[in-house]
């Protein structure tokens, strides 16, 4: 076939009438201060891993609660548990709880 | 004994009439409907107690005991100053001549039809929070087709910041208004998923954070940043939302089986008639302009005619209230000088 150069990119939509939210449903279920985040980002602000790598525990949260579960796979394990954000936290989240349990469920207990 | 003529039954009217009337002056409290209670009459549950409006309401009228003339179904044609004082003609050709004239003339919910991408008149299942307070009054919240929604979305700030319908002001009580909402939802329909979609949330008061809260990590309520751009039907009438979740930066799609749209308010009809009449201004946000924004908050730019209640701009039910008191106090003072 020929090559015409076109290609059809993946739709960047957010589709919340498709039912993907497995994990943050085991998330809330092990930690349910989850709930609770009002996206602030002091937590992305205060992260050291952030300052070099695209690491964004408040952005984490969020697309975990819109199902999109895909992005999240290859960045959480970059997260080094400092716990920074957790002493940042204005809503008193145990952020090393739930990276620890992203972590565990999208990389079924390999912590790299 | 001096004599006031409160121009609406509102809470503010009823407010500043049993304290003025306490104080022994003749009080007229003139409305346009057959009955009072204004807005407040229409709700349902209160933010952020949930007491019953009906409760509140009921008090009010309690402690006003009579004590003031009601003039229902009553709307001022004319009113002008007479020597001292001022004449007020009614519809019906009802004479009134008081001493001090106290507009608490409220506002208007915005009508949803303006905002046509919403699709308020025009699609089945969206209504506004007003609807939504009756539907919970008639403990018969359900879709067009009778069904309890299993799906159901909040758009905020409906006419209000929104300089395209002439309205740049926030009306201060829909976020709270919308959270409340939202949880009675989830009390009533638990497995119902409900979605706030918001600019920014104005939890400003107290406890209003702590219903936030609530609505959070009770109630597993989806809060999303993004205004509307666009509402759909699609075939089994449903309601096809479009927004931007602004948080992460990627367009959002959303079908819900009901939409509520948070209707703001807006500066009232009766009050922009009243304005030539008594010679009032209209401040850029089409409420009543004051006499000093921090000082003389309930007076006018005409001697004898005082201010109390949300035709000076959005209020919620406590500061409409106090702002009575405020205004009954200071009408008493004037008329005791």
């Amino acid at each position: 076939m020929i090559n015409f150069g076109y290609k059809r990119n993946e739709s960047a939509t957010l589709d919340l009438d498709v039912d993907n939210s497995e994990l943050y449903k085991k998330l809330l279920k092990e930690e349910p201060s989850a709930a609770t985040c009002i996206s602030c980002g002091t937590c992305a602000s205060t992260c050291s891993t952030g300052q070099f790598t695209d690491f964004n525990l408040r952005k984490i949260m969020l697309l975990c609660k819109r199902g999109d579960t895909q992005s999240l796979e290859p960045i959480i394990n970059r997260c080094m548990l400092c716990g920074k954000c957790q002493f940042a936290c204005p809503k008193g989240l145990n952020t090393r709880h739930i990276v620890l349990i992203l972590n565990k469920h999208l990389h079924a207990g390999k912590i790299s | 004994m001096k004599s006031i003529a409160i121009i609406g039954a509102g809470i503010a009217g009823i407010e500043a009439a049993s304290r003025l009337s306490k104080q022994g002056h003749k009080v007229y409290l003139i409305e346009k409907n057959p009955e009072i209670g204004g807005h407040v009459a229409q709700w349902d549950r209160l933010f952020p107690s949930q007491e019953e409006a009906e409760i509140v309401l009921n008090d009010l009228i309690k402690n006003l005991n009579n004590r003031a003339e009601v003039l229902f179904n009553s709307e001022v044609q004319h009113c002008g100053k007479k020597d001292r004082q001022f004449e007020i003609i009614l519809t019906g050709n009802k004479n009134l001549l008081v001493d001090v004239i106290l507009v608490t003339t409220g506002f208007d919910t915005f009508r949803a039809q303006r905002k046509e991408e919403y699709g308020y008149g025009i699609y089945e299942n969206v209504i506004t929070s007003t609807d939504l307070e009756q539907m919970f009054k008639k403990h018969n919240v359900v879709c067009k087709n009778g069904n309890p929604p299993k799906r159901l979305a909040f758009v905020h700030c409906v006419g209000s910041r929104d300089e395209k319908v002439g309205n740049r002001h926030c009306s201060k009580v829909c976020c709270a208004t919308a959270v409340k909402q939202a949880c009675e939802i989830k009390e009533l329909y638990p497995d119902c998923e409900v979605f706030n979609l918001y600019m920014d949330l104005r939890m400003f008061d107290r406890h209003f954070e702590d219903m936030y809260h609530e609505a959070q990590s009770k109630y597993y309520v989806n809060f999303i940043r993004g205004r509307l751009s666009e509402a759909g039907e699609n075939k089994d009438h449903q309601v096809v939302l479009k927004t931007e979740d602004t948080l992460a930066g990627k367009p959002l799609k959303l079908t819900v089986d009901l939409l509520v749209l948070m209707t703001g308010m807006e500066a009232c009809d009766t009050q922009k008639t009243l304005n030539t009449k008594l010679g009032l201004r209209s401040d850029t946000d089409g409420f009543l302009s004051t006499k000093d924004v921090f000082t003389q908050n309930n007076f006018s730019n005409t001697d004898g005619v005082f201010f109390a209640g949300t035709c000076t701009g959005p209020k919620t039910i406590p500061e409409t209230l106090a702002d009575a008191r405020a205004a009954a106090s200071l009408v008493n003072a004037y008329l005791m000088s």
